[in-house]
Parts: structure tokens; sequence; C-alpha cells
């Protein structure tokens, strides 16, 4: 079918735009009680970076202590709290939440054609549920600190006198609001689709979202049985893990990634979907290879659940399946690789237009391949043997998390940020902004490679002293890298008082959420739309030398 | 990509429980109970993960969970499970009702299936009774010997497992019994009809999963033999 | 390089520069970093491709000044898509193989090498010698080059991980089961060696070194860095001297500090005659017999203000030890 942004997209200085979601209804509590999709998105919004702003200032303090080789400003005592605790509220507090539950809230039911999720009321549930586990964080916090690592290894963690239990609990019930938002989208996706809109023209940002939530629903359970048992290791002492009573400390290694290494690509799958979205709208070209990207989300999905033994190689677990699982580790990087290169074709006679986001998606292509290329080493058996729990192993998830996730994420701030918020920044502002994090970020993190192939061990406030070089550089990075993301946090506040407002389809996207005002009205269409065909039938492709688009 | 257009409208437009955001009844009630399958695939998911504790334990220390589940009452196990089995057929009958537009029966076989979850959770009380009065708790909290109880190896594990999956499962029961006592208010309302049992039946379809999960956990528990 | 403060005296650098690569100091290194060099040649070779493509797409198809070029209609193509899954699934099958068969070579020991114990501890490695009786040396490893040597590894409290970077290998240390590791140093001198697996406080301090010595020499060496004796050839004046000795090679300075300041357990610095009170409510002054007790039964008494983490030395130290260490002590003034 035709398509016609400029003509379907309503004037951007007409006075006469109807009220929109951030206007209809007035006061805290209208707030508090929405079950608007898009303000559960805006307020989820606020709450992750909120976090991201704590964890990361906690993460500066960390890479100052670093700076030199001794003990510094902090104790040790304090230094494993401040890495446990910035490592703990980033993955359950930040990056998990961050793309699905803000960006997927307000996108999924626009981009569906729907009115709302399907479960408004259990999407304001969950957002309350994320509330209460950070309370409990925050109580963890306040109530002796944690010192074990994001990863809670046993018996380490029964035996820590800091406040395991509450920290515990609240990554328990962070799951459960994880669990019910993506048990949400699920059921959006399938039922709520607007006529026409089959499952070969829903925007790839959907798609991702949907294998995110499949992955939500089925590996968080396991978690929370897994944090259910820790806190009851060490309430009651069962002695399943404890080898003291008759467990075994490594069977807890294996009920943590069951989970968590699923969640690693809870955390990247809708930053993929992100990138789709940018690199098309902006080259003005439909996605290549949208099929593939789709099935490539599910079939990473898939994969994911049989690779978590690479966390485990040094372990003492059998030589067997340790072969095992590096052998599926290397599936996962197959889909990967055609995500990569699919990407990077859609730019092949494109018409690019350079503005913030798009130098975004720039950035993640690059930052994203490295920190996953970097995941080859680590799944080859007899290299992870010398890399296991080095800095190269921190540098490797920056750069997938950060480098992959986080750049996307605000890469994906930045395009909607108009639909959002209905006002535009400056775009100068924003290119600065994005050079500084992607300087910042690859002199934080490029070189903790080095460090970690020299034999730099993580989790360590004093270091020796060979190290030091190499600990400033990216001491200094972790400094330019936190100017840029403060620098973009101001000009992204400024922006809110700009009198002029965000047109409705500034970037000429096709797919439904440009179809509405900027920001929508509280029901997002007047009328159900139909759907005729694909969200990336852009009108600048040269539809003469025979397009096809998948219906 | 799209046109702004009128959509049909449907009959059921105007149900008084169409939420804004559906267009038909069908769409909502399909949501509904997808959205319950997944929810009964998670709870599924967490019990495995006690479901492999139980069987790396009984792995480990095979003589020991021997020994250590002839202390468990078949008669009490035995009993329950009569009586979960029973409340399924109860509850069973009364989605059947509210099918049929049969409220007197949704209540009163509601009313039955609450009895049955009663009687569970009252034989769970003495099972459970008597456990502590034999120093049978889990881990640390275990003293069955100074009870006069000798049970080789470390019954402390399979106590705590024990305790554990049984004490996930009852907190469901009492989920489930809170659960119906909401679904009895609005039965009694005269909420429920043909068009509209979606409710009734999700919460058949959990309850089905409560009494499924014990069906598991009584082989394994109480006749591991 | 703009400041380099002493930190962790005793432990040597791997190497002289801070640029320069690992230094391989066992078989398996030098096996490990060819297949390190392939690994980085087959990343280096896809993110060229990659980004090498990304990079001349944006500068060829940058939109125009006005108006927007007609854009290409390929939306998919099956060559393509082919190649690149396939190209990469080979790369990824070799690298696979590959690391599959360095590893079977690092997990099998071969049957004539020399058996060493460790035991992981916090926040010290205890490493004994059964074929040298009574060899015990903590935070040290005496090797000898050109000799496959098989570690039995176990902790007595929570995982620790043993690290030897210029050998390439690690392997976690799991209470209440072994692992197993081996090695053939192929360079004589003297490297660190490292704890890998988060395991407290300490987890930074828990470092030790391993020597490499000649294969005449080993024993010889061995016997006299496990001779823990009093010996003026080794500078010991006094009693305390000999302390001095015990508390370094002991692990003591993990947790006790000489100059005032509080670690895991009480700084030794003044720490006799002090009155110190005890978790429970009553006082104690530290004098000997306290002193002896608290190394060989030290949760009997907890000083108020710590947990009770110290190990029980029982077994590991004998009473000429203690009481060197009690004189030493006594000299912290
Ligand atoms: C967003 C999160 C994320 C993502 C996406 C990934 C992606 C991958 N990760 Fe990573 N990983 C983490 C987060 C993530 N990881 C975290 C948090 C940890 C540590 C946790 C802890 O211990 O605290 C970790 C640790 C970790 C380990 C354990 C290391 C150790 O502790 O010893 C391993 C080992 O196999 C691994 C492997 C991989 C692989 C193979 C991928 C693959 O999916 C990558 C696939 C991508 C590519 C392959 C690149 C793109 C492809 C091309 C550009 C094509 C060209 C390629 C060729 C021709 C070769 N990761
Ligand atoms: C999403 C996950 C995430 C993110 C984003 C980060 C971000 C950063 N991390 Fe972290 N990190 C982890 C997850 C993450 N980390 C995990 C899981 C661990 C392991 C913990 C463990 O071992 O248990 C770890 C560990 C870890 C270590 C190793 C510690 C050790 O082993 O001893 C280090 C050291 O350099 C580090 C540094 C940093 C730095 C400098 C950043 C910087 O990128 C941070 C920059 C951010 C800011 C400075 C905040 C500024 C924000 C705002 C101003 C608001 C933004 C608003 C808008 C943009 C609108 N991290
Ligand atoms: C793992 C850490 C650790 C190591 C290693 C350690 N200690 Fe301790 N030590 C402690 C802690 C913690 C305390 C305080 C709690 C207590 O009294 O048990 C302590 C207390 C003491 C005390 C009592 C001090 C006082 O002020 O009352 C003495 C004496 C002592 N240790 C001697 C030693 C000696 C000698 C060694 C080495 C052979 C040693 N410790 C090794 C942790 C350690
Ligand atoms: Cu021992 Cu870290
Ligand atoms: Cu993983």
């Amino acid at each position: 079918m035709s398509t016609q942004p400029a003509s379907t997209s309503i004037n951007p200085f007409d006075e006469n735009r109807e009220t929109d979601y951030l206007r209809a209804k007035k006061g805290l509590m209208s707030w508090l009680v929405t079950v608007d999709h898009k303000r559960l998105g805006v307020m989820y919004g606020l709450a992750v970076l909120f976090f991201f702003l704590i964890a990361g200032l906690l993460a500066i303090l960390l890479r100052t202590e670093l700076f030199t080789p001794d003990q510094d400003f902090m104790s040790a005592q304090t230094y494993n709290q401040v890495f446990t605790l910035h490592g703990a509220i980033m993955v359950f507090l930040f990056i998990i939440p961050s793309v699905p539950a803000a960006m997927g809230n307000f996108l999924l039911p626009l981009m569906l054609g729907a009115k709302d999720v399907a479960f408004p009321r259990l999407n304001l549930l969950s957002f309350y549920i994320y509330s209460v586990a950070s309370v409990f964080f925050i109580a963890a916090l306040l109530n002796g600190g944690l010192d074990t690592g994001w990863t809670f290894y046993t018996p380490y963690s029964t035996q820590s006198g800091t406040a395991v239990v509450t920290a515990t609990a609240g990554a328990f019930i962070a799951g459960f609001s994880s669990i019910l938002t993506g048990l949400n989208f699920i059921v959006t996706v399938h039922k709520m689709r607007a006529p026409g809109m089959t499952w070969n023209r829903m925007p790839l940002f959907v798609w991702a979202i949907y294998a995110t939530a499949v992955i939500q629903v089925l590996a968080t359970p396991v978690l929370a049985i897994t944090l259910l048992l820790i806190i009851i290791e060490r309430v009651l002492g069962i002695g399943i893990f404890d080898p003291a009573m008759g467990g075994d400390p490594v069977l807890f290694q294996h009920f943590f990634w069951f989970y968590s290494h699923p969640a690693v690509y809870i955390m990247i799958l809708p930053g993929f979907g992100i990138i789709s979205e940018l690199i098309t709208v902006h080259s003005r070209k439909h996605i290549f290879g949208y099929k593939a990207i789709a099935l490539s989300s599910v079939a990473i999905a898939v994969i994911s659940f049989l690779v978590w033994g690479h966390h485990l190689f040094v372990s003492g677990q059998s030589e067997l399946v340790g072969i095992l699982f590096s052998f599926l580790t290397f599936a996962v990087g197959v889909p990967t690789a055609i995500k990569v290169f699919s990407w990077i074709a859609t730019l092949y006679r494109g018409s690019i237009v350079y503005n913030t986001s798009m130098w975004y998606a720039m950035a993640f292509l690059w930052t994203f391949s490295v920190g996953g290329l970097t995941g080859l080493p680590l799944s080859t058996l007899a290299i992870d043997v010398h890399l296991h729990d080095t800095y190269f192993v921190v540098a490797h998830f920056h750069y997938v998390m950060v480098g992959g996730t986080v750049v996307a994420f605000i890469g994906g701030i930045h395009h909607w940020w108009g639909k959002i918020t209905g006002k535009m920044f400056n775009e100068t502002a924003g290119k600065i902004g994005c050079l500084l994090v992607f300087i910042g970020f690859n002199v934080t993190f490029m070189t903790q490679f080095f460090l970690g192939h020299q034999g730099m061990p993580r989790r360590y406030y004093a270091y020796l002293p060979e190290y030091q070089t190499m600990h400033q550089v990216s001491t200094v990075g972790s400094w330019i890298l936190a100017a840029g993301l403060f620098w973009i946090m101001i000009y992204l506040i400024a922006s809110l008082f700009n009198k002029s407002r965000a047109p409705a389809n500034p970037w000429g996207g096709v797919s439904l959420e440009w179809h509405t005002q900027s920001p929508p009205i509280e029901h997002n269409f007047h009328e159900t739309p139909h759907v005729h065909g694909s969200p990336y039938d852009f009108p600048e492709i040269d539809k003469s030398a025979g397009f096809h688009a998948p219906h | 990509m799209s046109q702004a257009h009128d959509h049909a409208h449907g009959d059921d437009d105007h149900n008084p429980f169409l939420a804004h955001h559906f267009d038909t009844m069908g769409q909502q009630a399909g949501a509904a109970k997808l959205g319950m399958w997944l929810f009964l695939a998670t709870e599924i998911l967490m019990f495995s993960g006690l479901f492999l504790a139980y069987f790396i334990t009984r792995m480990f220390y095979p003589e020991m969970v021997l020994e250590a589940h002839e202390h468990l009452s078949k008669i009490h196990g035995g009993v329950n499970t009569i009586v979960l089995l029973t409340s399924s057929y109860t509850m069973a009958m009364c989605v059947r009702s509210a099918q049929t537009s049969n409220t007197a029966g949704i209540k009163r076989w509601l009313l039955l299936t609450m009895g049955c979850g009663g009687i569970f959770m009252f034989v769970k009380y003495l099972e459970y009774s008597a456990k502590f009065e034999h120093g049978m708790l889990p881990g640390k909290y275990y003293s069955a010997h100074l009870h006069g109880y000798e049970i080789d190896g470390l019954p402390h594990i399979f106590f705590g497992v024990y305790f554990m999956m049984t004490g996930l499962h009852g907190f469901h029961v009492l989920i489930g019994l809170a659960v119906m006592t909401w679904i009895y208010i609005r039965a009694n309302r005269g909420d429920f009809s043909a068009s509209n049992y979606a409710a009734v039946e999700n919460t058949g379809l959990y309850w089905h999963l409560v009494d499924l999960v014990w069906i598991f956990l009584f082989p394994l528990l109480y006749l591991v033999k | 390089m703009i400041f380099l403060p002493e930190s962790n005296p005793g432990t040597p650098p791997m190497s002289d520069s801070p640029w320069s690569l690992l230094p391989a100091a066992s078989a398996n290194a030098q096996s490990l970093d060819n297949l390190y060099i392939f690994c980085w040649s087959l990343i280096a070779v896809g993110l060229v491709a990659a980004i090498g493509a990304q990079i001349y797409f944006m500068l060829k198809y940058k939109k125009p000044a006005h108006g927007h070029n007609k854009t290409s209609p390929l939306t998919h193509s099956g060559k393509l898509e082919f190649w690149w899954s396939a190209i990469p699934t080979v790369g990824f099958v070799i690298l696979f193989a590959w690391g599959e068969i360095d590893y079977m070579k690092q997990v099998t020991p071969p049957a004539d090498a020399i058996d060493v114990r460790i035991t992981g501890q916090k926040w010290f490695w205890t490493a004994e010698y059964p074929d040298v009786p009574g060899a015990q040396l903590n935070n040290q490893l005496i090797v000898p080059v050109g000799r496959p040597m098989r570690l039995t590894m176990t902790s007595t409290d929570v995982i620790h991980s043993f690290f030897i970077p210029v050998f390439r290998l690690k392997k976690d240390v799991v209470p209440g089961r072994y692992t197993v590791m081996w090695f053939e140093a192929i360079k004589e001198g003297e490297y660190p060696l490292f704890c890998t697996e988060y395991c407290g406080d300490q987890h930074s301090g828990m470092i030790g070194k391993v020597l490499v010595v000649s294969a005449d020499k080993y024993l010889e060496i061995l016997k006299e860095a496990a001779r823990l004796e009093f010996d003026p050839a080794k500078g010991d004046k006094t009693m305390a001297d000999f302390g001095k000795r015990v508390y370094d090679a002991r692990g003591c300075a993990t947790c006790h500090s000489l100059d005032g300041s509080a670690k895991t357990g009480p700084s030794f610095k003044g720490v006799y005659g002090k009155t110190e009170s005890i978790i429970g409510g009553s006082t104690i002054t530290v004098e000997d017999n306290y002193i002896r007790e608290s190394v060989l039964e030290p949760n009997a008494k907890v000083v108020q203000g710590f947990s009770p983490q110290m190990p029980s030395f029982a077994g590991q130290l004998d009473d000429k030890q203690i009481t060197a260490l009690i004189e030493f002590i006594k000299a912290q003034k």
C-alpha cells in the first residue's frame, strides 16, 4: 500500500491538538493509580534512570578507588559492598526492566495499534512490585550493605554477615515484576494486534520484546526459586548448598546461571529491537532480512537456555559437560552474527540521515560487536581457563551491557523523545553527548581487556602496581563517560522547557506509533488502525526496481 | 501503512464486563486464558526448581532419603491426595455451572471445593504438628535424634526439602482459598454467566495446577520405594 | 609511569613493563598463546569485515544535502544470508575444536606428576608436599622446571580459585570436594599467584608467589623454604626476629597489620598487655596464654568489634613457633 507519513501525521503547529496522555488527568494521584501503559512506561523510565544514576555513581567511586594500587579512600569491606551493589542494582533494578518495562510499555501497544496492553491493572501491579523490590534493595543498603557479588555464590552468601536475605528478597520480588511484565506482553502481542497486523508486519522492536518476554516468563521463575533457596538456606540451614552440612556449593551456580545466562539476553534483545528500528528509519530503507532478524531473536531465546555452563568452566564441573556448553555457546554467535550483518546490509544504498539517534545506532554496531566477539575467547574452553574472573570478563560484559543495551537505550530515548515528551532536544548537544559517551566508554573498558589478559583478577580493591597504568587510563575514561551521561541528562531535561512542540512524525517513520500525535492521546488512536503493509515501507524506496516487502 | 477505519462493532460491545481496551468479549476471554496458561507455566517452572533439588538430594543420599521418608505419614498424605482429587472434580463442576449460567451451582460447587481445601490444610496441620513434635524439622533445627528417632546420614536435608516443597504447595492452597472466596463474593453479586466466566475458569485452572503438583509430591515424598 | 607505591610487598611483578604481554612460563601457556593468536585473528577478520563495511556504507550512502536519494528496494537475499551464517559457523567450529583439544590437555595430568596439596582458606594458601615430609608453605609454591606437577586442591571455608597467570591456568578450590590442576613450568623465575573467586574482605590480599627453580636445586630449595626454625643464618638474632618470619610465612599479615590499622583482625601494634573486651561481656588482658589460645582455638574468645573469622592454626604451628610469635607480638610496641 502507499505510505503517506506526512499526510497522516497531525500538523505539528496545530493549536487544536487534543489533550495528550500527559495532560489528560492532573495531579500526583492520577499518576500513582494510572493504568495507561504510556504513563507506566514513563514512570518505569524515571525509576530505572534513577537507579542507573545511583549504580553509575557507585561505579565511579569504584573506578576512583582503583586509581592507585593501594587502598585509598575505601576499606576492603566498603569496596566489596560498592561493587556488589553496583552490579546488583544495575542488573536487577536497571538493565532488566530498562528497555522492556520503560520503552516496551510505552511503545508496544502503540506499535501494535492497540489501546493498551492486555492487562493494564496487572501492569500497574508490576510497577508496584518493582517499587517494593527497590525498597528492599535500599533497605539492604542501609542495613549493613551486601558483599557477595551480584552472583550470590554459596557458601559465601550463606555465611556473609551482610544483609543477604534482604537483598535476595529484593531480587526475588523484582523477578515477579519481570515475570508479570513478560506475561502481559506475550498476551498483548498475541491478542491485541490491530486488524491487518499480521506477525510478519510487526515492527522488529515488537518481535524483540516478544522474544524477551518469552525468556522472562520461562527463566525468571527459576531465579525466584533459587533465591528462595538461598534465603531458606540462611534462615533454616537446609544444607543443600552448604558443604559443611552435606550440600553442594556448585549446585547453586547451576541454578543461578540457568536463569542469569538467559537473563543476559533479556538485557540485550530489546536493545537489538531498538537498533533495528533506528537503522531502518534513518537510512530510509526497508530492513534487510526482516524474517532472519525476527526469527534469530527467537533462536537466541531458545539456545540461551542451553549454555549456562559456560560460566562454570573452571568450577570443577565434568569435562564433558564443559565441552558441550562450549559448543552450544558458539551456536548463539550465529544468529547474533546474522543480525549484525543484516543491520549493516540495511545501510547499503540507503539515504542515511545522521541525527543523534543514528549516531547511537552506529556506535552500537562497534561496541556491541566488540563485546560479542570477545565472548568468543570466553566460550573457547582452554582460553576461558585463563580469562575467567579477570578484568577481561568485566570488559566483555560492559561492552555488551553498556556498549550494547545502554547505548541502544539512550539512542531509543532520543529517537522517541518527541513522541514521549512532545519536545525536541538540541541535535548538536545530542551529538556532543554521543561522542563523549563513545570515547569515554571505549577508553574505560578497552583497557580492561588488556588488564584481564595480563591476569588482573576482578573484585580486587587493591592490586599489583604493574597494573596501575591501565587502571588509571580506565578510570579517566570512566570520568569522561560520566561527564557525557550527565551532559545528556542536562540537555534532555532542558528540552522539556522548550516552547516548540515535537511533530507527530519527526523522522518520517512508518510504524504505527508515528501515526498518532506527539505525545499520543490517552487512548492512542481515535479509531483502531487497519494495517496494510510492512512497517518499513518508506516513500524513498525505489519501487520501480521490484520491491517485495514481506507480507 | 495504515488508515483510520471504522471497525465493525460487535454485539457484545456493550457488555458491562468488557474492559475499554478490548474490542470483543471473545478477545478479552482469550487474553485472560492465555495469560493464565502462561502464569501456570511459570508456576510449574518454579516448582520444577524444587523438584530438581529433590532429585539431586535423592541422587546424593539415596539411603538417607529412603530411610527418612518412612517417617512421613502415608495416611495423612493419602487422605490429602483423595481430598485434592475430589476438589478438582468439584472445581470442574463449578466451571461447568458458570458456563451454563447456573449461579447457584457455581456457589455450591465452590463451597465444596473450598471445603476440600480446608480439609487439606487441616490434615496438613496435623501432619506438621506431628513432625514438629518429633523434632523432624528442616536444616539446623532438625532434632529428631533427641526424640529417639535415629535416621542415618543427613536427614536434615530431606526434611528441609520436604518442608520447602509441601510448604510452598500449602501456600498455593491458601492462595487458592483466598481467590475462591473472592470468586464466591462475585458469584453472589451475579457477575458470572455463559458470556462472562473467564475468572471462574482461570481459578479452576489454577486449582487443577495445585492438585497436579500434589500428585507429583505425594509419590515422590511419601512413596519413595 | 606516574606513581608507583609499594603495595602487596613481596609479590613479584608479572613482567617488567605494563605494556608487554604476559610471559608464558608453562608448556600450556605456550600452546595456548597460539590458540589465542588464532582466536584474535578470527575476531579481527570478523570485526574488520563488519565494521569496515559499515563505515564504507556510512560514508557512501549519506543523505544528499537536499531531499533524499531513491533507496534500494532490497529486502533480503538468501545467498548472502547463507554465506554470512556459514562462514562464521566454520570459524566457530574450528575455534571450538581447538579449544577443546587444548582443554583436554589441560585437564589430563600425566601419571608421573609430582603431587602437591593445596588448601585455600580465608585468606591464604597452604601448599603441602606429600613427598617431602613436613614441607608446608604458605602463599608460596615451589616448582621445578620441566617436571609436571599435579595440585589437588580443596578449601576449608568458601570457594576460592587458584590462578597462575603466567601458566594461563586457574581452577576453583571448593570446600567439600577436591579439584585438580596440573602444569609443567618451563621458565625459571618468580611469578604472582592470585585468588580469583571472590571470597570476602581480603580476597585481593589472597595472593602469593610461584617460585620456578631448576630441577636439580628444587628439593633443596623446597626443604630450606619449608624449614621454619630459629636460624641465625636467616637473620634471626632474637626469638622475635624468628617470630616475624613465622608471621610472614603463615599468612598472619593478611589479617593483622603492624601499623595499628585494623584489618580483618586487630592490629598487633601495642596489643600485648592491652585489655580487650570480649564478645559476651568479659574483658581480658592480652598475655602469653591468651595469644596461644587465640592461635590454637581462635573462636573461644572473640574480640569486640571483630567477627570470628580467624582459622585455627592447631597442627600447623609447633610450640617453638608459637613462642616466637608471642615474642614477636610483644615486640610490637
Ligand atoms: C547483554 C549481556 C550479554 C550478552 C549479549 C553476552 C553475549 C555473549 N557472551 Fe557474555 N556475559 C555477560 C553478558 C552478556 N554476554 C555477563 C554479564 C557475563 C559475566 C557475569 C559475571 O560473571 O558477573 C558474561 C560472561 C560470559 C562468559 C563467562 C566468562 C567467564 O566468567 O569466564 C562467556 C563464556 O562463554 C560469555 C560468552 C558470551 C557469548 C559467546 C556471547 C554471544 O551471544 C555473543 C554473540 C555476538 C557476536 C559473536 C558478535 C557479532 C558477530 C559479528 C560481528 C560477526 C562476525 C563474527 C565472526 C566472523 C567470528 N559471556
Ligand atoms: C547494566 C549493567 C552495568 C552498567 C551500565 C555498568 C556501568 C559501569 N560499570 Fe559495571 N558492573 C556490572 C554491570 C554494569 N556496570 C556488573 C554486573 C558488575 C559485576 C559486579 C560483581 O562483580 O558482582 C560490574 C562491575 C564493574 C567493575 C568491576 C569491579 C570489580 O570487579 O572490582 C567496574 C570497574 O571498573 C565497573 C565499572 C563500571 C563503570 C565505570 C560503568 C559506567 O558505565 C557507569 C556510568 C554511569 C554513570 C556515571 C551514571 C550517570 C547517569 C546519569 C547521569 C543518568 C543518565 C540519564 C540519562 C542518560 C537520561 N563495573
Ligand atoms: C583470616 C584472618 C586471620 C588470620 C589469617 C589470622 N588471624 Fe588472628 N585474628 C583474626 C580475627 C578476625 C581476630 C579477632 C577475633 C577473635 O579474637 O577471634 C583475631 C585475633 C587474634 C588474636 C587476639 C588479638 C586480640 O587483640 O585479642 C591474636 C593474638 C591473633 N589473632 C594471632 C594470630 C596469629 C599469630 C596468626 C598467624 C599465625 C593469625 N592471628 C592469623 C583473624 C585472623
Ligand atoms: Cu580466596 Cu578470593
Ligand atoms: Cu552467559
